[in-house]
């Protein structure tokens, strides 16, 4: 949006013809992008019922903080971030693309409220909805994205953007990641598995347009663009890890969701082409909950670490040879 | 001499990795794949260990960029893989890093290291230490 306040539209609209796409990237995001396509519906969350039950009041209040916040964070991503990407794409394509990134958004929020209708009772959500308001960090986090979606910068829209995709929504994540590995809500877990999955190509595609859009910059520039995206991360990681604290401290899980938050915060980093900022010691994150996320994470890839002695070959695992000819 | 075969889109992510390996001080080359169908095919004269990105969907379809799955279809290109190396995201669940699991299972090769997006520093110096003593041991071992 302009500094008035009112949406800047795109100068001139013109058809797009996907069949001369000048830049590859849009046409094979766009692909993975539908081909993910989801809707919370087709996930069984009412199987969660019995384990609902059998968490604490605690756990079920933190459980419901937690996906309100993250419903903020996805609204304002569908109909805010993404949307304010669009004026300063370049081509058709890339406009393309963050209508297909802001609609996924949207659906996410409408996910955890399909969650909340099936495992929980109005007035509990209400609640939640009150808290969320209520909690100066969520709040503060949310007007720290929108000033920079608000301001004249598209490079600094896209450094908010990335940050909010790839780092911003760890905290939240963190929790059914951690019921998972307990074997506590999997379905829903599953549903958050699948916004996880499209967060990681936005962050990755939006990232990629900014290091696009840096390549035609003044190193001078270049630099100060650097430094700004490290004083933003500084500032959402200050406030990030009061959150946390907000939601986490009373069960204890503080230290172990920072651990995930700075992991993600380098992954966010990388994403936006910058080298990850916070050493191995201060990212190991719970392999528990690196297993639920991703159960192949765990596993040892790391031949070169061992004694050498073993020569072992890659497990023989059923491969669809749909695009393997050999 | 040994070589690393790399493939890397137009985000450049894997080229970066394998850029600050510092090949040329261990006396390895590092080739890229092409990118596109319109440039020359990429032919390799020795041992290499392929790095190789992995694209992220739902499932393992397409998991491998067809432009190594091309490369790889060359009989003579793949006689000469010794090792792979993937790169992925753990946000895609199950399928983290699947292109490192299909091309050694393929391939009978063992699957040596996987990291994330562009690499940490410290996955940076445990390819580029485990590489020079991978190629030392294969040096040793008989054609």
């Amino acid at each position: 949006m302009s500094p008035t306040g009112k949406i800047k539209l795109i100068s001139s609209v013109q058809a797009i013809n996907w069949n001369r796409v000048p830049d590859e990237k849009d046409a094979e995001v766009w692909d993975r992008l539908t081909g993910n396509f989801w809707l919370p519906e087709k996930v069984p969350v009412s199987n969660d019922i019995p384990s609902w039950n059998t968490l604490t009041e605690d756990e079920k209040t933190l459980t419901m903080r937690v996906f309100t916040g993250l419903t903020l964070l996805d609204t304002i991503q569908g109909t805010v971030g993404a949307v304010s990407l669009i004026p300063d794409a370049i081509t058709p394509h890339e406009e393309a693309v963050y209508t297909n990134i802001a609609f996924m958004e949207s659906v996410h929020a409408k996910s955890y409220s399909s969650i909340f209708s099936t495992l929980c009772s109005t007035q509990q959500i209400d609640e939640a909805f009150r808290w969320s308001e209520e909690n100066e960090n969520l709040q503060r986090k949310a007007e720290i994205v929108m000033k920079y979606y608000r301001g004249d910068s598209p490079l600094k829209r896209k450094v908010a953007s990335t940050l909010l995709e790839s780092f911003l929504f760890y905290s939240g994540f963190y929790l059914p990641m951690y019921w998972s590995s307990r074997a506590k809500l999997t379905n829903t877990a599953d549903v958050i598995r699948l916004i996880i999955r499209d967060e990681a190509v936005h962050g990755y595609y939006i990232g990629y347009k900014f290091q696009k859009g840096l390549e035609k910059l003044s190193s001078e520039e270049r630099d100060e663009l650097k430094a700004y995206t490290f004083e933003l991360l500084f500032e959402l990681y200050e406030n990030e890890v009061q959150y946390t604290e907000d939601l986490y401290d009373g069960v204890g899980l503080t230290e172990d969701v920072k651990k995930f938050l700075r992991y993600n915060a380098n992954k966010a980093l990388m994403n936006l082409g910058y080298e990850a900022l916070f050493p191995k010691d201060e990212t190991d994150v719970n392999p528990a909950i690196l297993s639920a996320l991703s159960p192949n994470a765990d596993e040892n890839h790391d031949f070169f670490s061992g004694s050498g002695s073993s020569y072992v070959i890659g497990k023989a695992v059923h491969t669809e040879d749909d695009d393997w000819d050999f | 001499m040994a070589s690393v075969v790399y493939f890397s889109s137009v985000s450049d992510n894997t080229h970066r990795f394998v850029q600050r390996l510092g090949l040329a001080e261990l006396g390895l080359t590092a080739h890229r794949i092409p990118l596109r169908p319109s440039e020359p095919r990429l032919s390799v004269e020795a041992p290499y260990v392929l790095v190789v990105p992995t694209y992220g969907s739902g499932d393992e379809g397409g998991a491998v960029p067809r432009q190594v799955v091309k490369f790889l279809n060359d009989a003579h290109n793949r006689s000469l893989i010794r090792g792979v190396i993937a790169a992925g995201n753990t946000n895609f669940g199950s399928t983290y890093c699947a292109a490192g699991d299909i091309v050694a299972a393929k391939c009978g090769v063992p699957y040596l290291y996987a990291f994330e997006l562009l690499g940490t520093a410290e996955d940076v110096r445990r390819v580029r230490d485990g590489l020079g003593r991978f190629w030392q041991r294969q040096s040793q071992v008989p054609a």
